[in-house]
């Protein structure tokens, strides 16, 4: 079982408390009314998208989903560029065209996250497709939800990639919601993983709090896939701590659950296990949340201070 | 000039863009080993292997989903969707991935990849694999849409849609795969968004779409038996359309008849009517008629269909109609 090396392990505690402190900075902001549109905030399901990335090159892909601020952080995009998106600015990585559902950074890989629940598996298996005929040697991670695994579309991507042995890493995000509806009324059969049986691939499910087994999971998977062997689905079982959206009033689930699982947030959790290891002090935590705390207030004033995109330049990016 | 089939052209027109750029690649359900369902693929799994072109799962959602990707990451894709009537099992792909993700992305992507499909009634396939819904695609910002009515037309716009880096949807006609017709030898390239006149006249403008072309060439002919000259237009290029060809011929004839196979409302003949009524109303002398098929399914008992199909005896009607 392959465990993260110190400089790894390091790098992926710092990209957590980033996408933490980056999904807590967007839902002030969009309650502040400075954020418009949308938002799916993926606090508690920091793990998954940190220790899959960090096991990726800067020419692999990810895709990312509805809920995919933490994926396109962990991809490497600049999170001034991706708050400038959220705040509808020229400056932000789809020139404001886009917004959190529709989030793209392809010079870092990332492919999009995905307005349309299981849509971006197709696309994965397609990149995965091409980085095969071009013998890239790219791997492909598609992240994806406990709903999205009830598509049609994440059905026919999965035998799809196996059919053609694709190097993709499919990741479903299982925080057992589909939006408002808990998974004993949207799944029969409950663990996901083993659907990979059927479509004749490997698939495991595993703690999706718990980064080492998350990172070994993953580890596995983009050296098979990297070697030809084809892809591998990962469930990743995990919460959000958050609503669907920013203004879900959480109706549909009991307060026992949330502090069940606040009690094995990803974040301390992987800080003992760093700590354990004489890896992390107390002094360079603190040391390296302030730093990641800095680097959102400065992407917060980035996009605060850029400028709005002309209201003509709606009309420019539909044809090449 | 060689005469080939329309089914042949499309063969034709794929094998040269694979031979030319090797990240041309072919995907659909039957296009390898079986070389297509009418034939159109015939060949190419034997001449550039089963790694370029592949035969696929029926998952046209996954299908058309991977050769998005594959655009996205370096690959000139062609995707099959066996019947058009099939693409509304695909059509999130289409509309909300593949016409979308340019613009969304802020022009981050290039999406180089063509979809080919067919349409068309007179096979007696019945209400599910006979439909026109060319209108669809047209009315989807980021796309392309053409529809070759003749050989050398399938062979020099699939060839340019190969080239081109947006994807470009390919609207057959499965009546046509069997008809013959001159292409010019060697590279032949039709421009995406030039319109044609097919016949030259003066007296009514006819805009007539895929195979209605030929059966507008025969009722002008029909017609100039009585001494009424009518000018046969084919777009070729649904989106975007050549509007000044349009509005060119209508200056001269003043009179319009639109022909299609597909349904009346919101088809692609209300467009050129709107067009017309914006572009060209001074130039009107009569009140513009659409020959569309009946706002029905297509019927699958022969003489229901045959019934059903505008044809060059409805065309004649209409354009005696506006000529009176």
């Amino acid at each position: 079982m392959r465990e993260p090396t110190r400089e790894q392990g390091l790098a992926i505690y710092r990209m957590m408390q980033l996408i933490r402190r980056f999904e807590e900075r967007v839902a002030e902001c969009f309650a502040g009314g400075e954020i418009p549109g949308f938002i799916h905030l993926a606090v508690g399901q920091e793990a998954a998208p940190a220790a899959v990335c960090a096991l990726l090159g800067p020419d692999d892909l990810v895709g990312a989903t509805h809920r995919g601020h933490g994926q396109c952080l962990a991809k490497g995009a600049p999170p001034d560029r991706v708050m400038a998106e959220l705040f509808g600015r020229a400056t932000g990585a789809c020139r404001g065209k886009g917004g959190s559902m529709h989030l793209c950074d392809m010079a870092h890989g990332v492919l999009g996250t995905n307005g349309v629940v299981g849509a971006s598996l197709p696309i994965a298996v397609g990149t995965a497709l091409a980085s095969r005929v071009r013998g890239s040697g790219q791997v492909t991670a598609a992240f994806f939800g406990d709903g999205a695994a009830n598509t049609g579309a994440a059905h026919e991507a999965l035998n799809l990639a196996s059919v053609w042995e694709l190097p993709v890493v499919f990741v479903c995000e299982n925080n057992l919601y589909a939006e408002f509806t808990p998974q004993s009324v949207h799944t029969k059969g409950g663990v996901i993983a083993e659907r990979a049986r059927g479509y004749g691939m490997r698939g495991l499910r595993v703690d999706g709090n718990d980064v080492p087994a998350v990172f070994a999971a993953a580890a596995e998977a983009v050296e098979l896939a990297r070697g030809g062997r084809g892809p591998t689905l990962i469930e990743a079982m995990t919460y959000r701590f958050r609503g669907h959206h920013e203004g879900d009033p959480m109706a549909y689930r009991q307060k026992a659950e949330l502090e069940e699982w606040r009690a094995k947030d990803a974040i301390p959790r992987f800080r003992a296990w760093l700590g354990d290891r004489g890896w992390l002090a107390e002094a360079e935590a603190a040391r390296l949340e302030a730093e990641v705390q800095a680097e959102v207030d400065a992407a917060t004033e980035f996009a605060r201070q850029s400028p709005w995109p002309a209201p003509e330049a709606a009309l420019e990016d539909v044809y090449a | 000039m060689p005469e080939i089939r329309y089914v042949k052209a499309i063969a034709d027109a794929i094998a040269e863009e694979m031979a030319r750029d090797e990240r041309v690649i072919l995907l659909g359900e039957d296009v390898g080993a079986p070389g297509g369902t009418f034939g159109a693929t015939r060949g190419l799994q034997q001449q550039f292997g089963a790694e370029r072109v592949r035969d696929t799962p029926i998952s046209e959602t996954a299908i058309v989903g991977a050769a998005i990707g594959a655009a996205v990451n370096g690959l000139r894709p062609i995707v099959e969707i066996m019947f058009m009537d099939f693409i509304g099992t695909c059509w999130d792909q289409v509309v909300n991935q593949m016409a979308k993700m340019r613009y969304m992305f802020g022009g981050q992507v290039r999406l180089p990849l063509v979809l080919r499909t067919h349409t068309g009634a007179g096979l007696n396939a019945g209400p599910q694999h006979s439909g026109s819904l060319e209108a669809w695609a047209v009315h989807v910002p980021g796309l392309k849409v053409v529809m070759p009515s003749t050989p050398a037309d399938v062979k020099g716009l699939l060839k340019s849609a190969i080239r081109d880096d947006n994807p470009v949807i390919v609207v057959e006609n499965k009546t046509l795969y069997a008809m013959k017709g001159e292409v010019p030898a060697g590279e032949h390239l039709v421009p995406i968004g030039r319109a044609e006149v097919r016949r030259e006249g003066k007296d009514v403008t006819v805009v007539a779409l895929s195979r209605m072309v030929h059966e507008a060439l025969k009722a002008a002919e029909l017609l100039s038996k009585d001494g009424i000259s009518a000018e046969v237009l084919d777009p070729r290029t649904l989106s975007p359309l050549d509007r000044d060809a349009l509005l060119a011929s209508l200056a001269k004839t003043g009179r319009l008849v639109i022909a299609h196979e597909a349904w009346g409302p919101c088809g692609f003949g209300a467009e050129i009517a709107a067009i017309a009524a914006e572009g060209a109303f001074r130039s009107l002398r009569a009140p513009v008629k659409r020959v569309t098929a009946p706002f029905t399914p297509v019927p699958f008992s022969p003489p229901m269909e045959k019934f059903w199909l505008p044809d060059a005896g409805k065309i004649a009607a209409a354009v005696r109609e506006v000529c009176g």
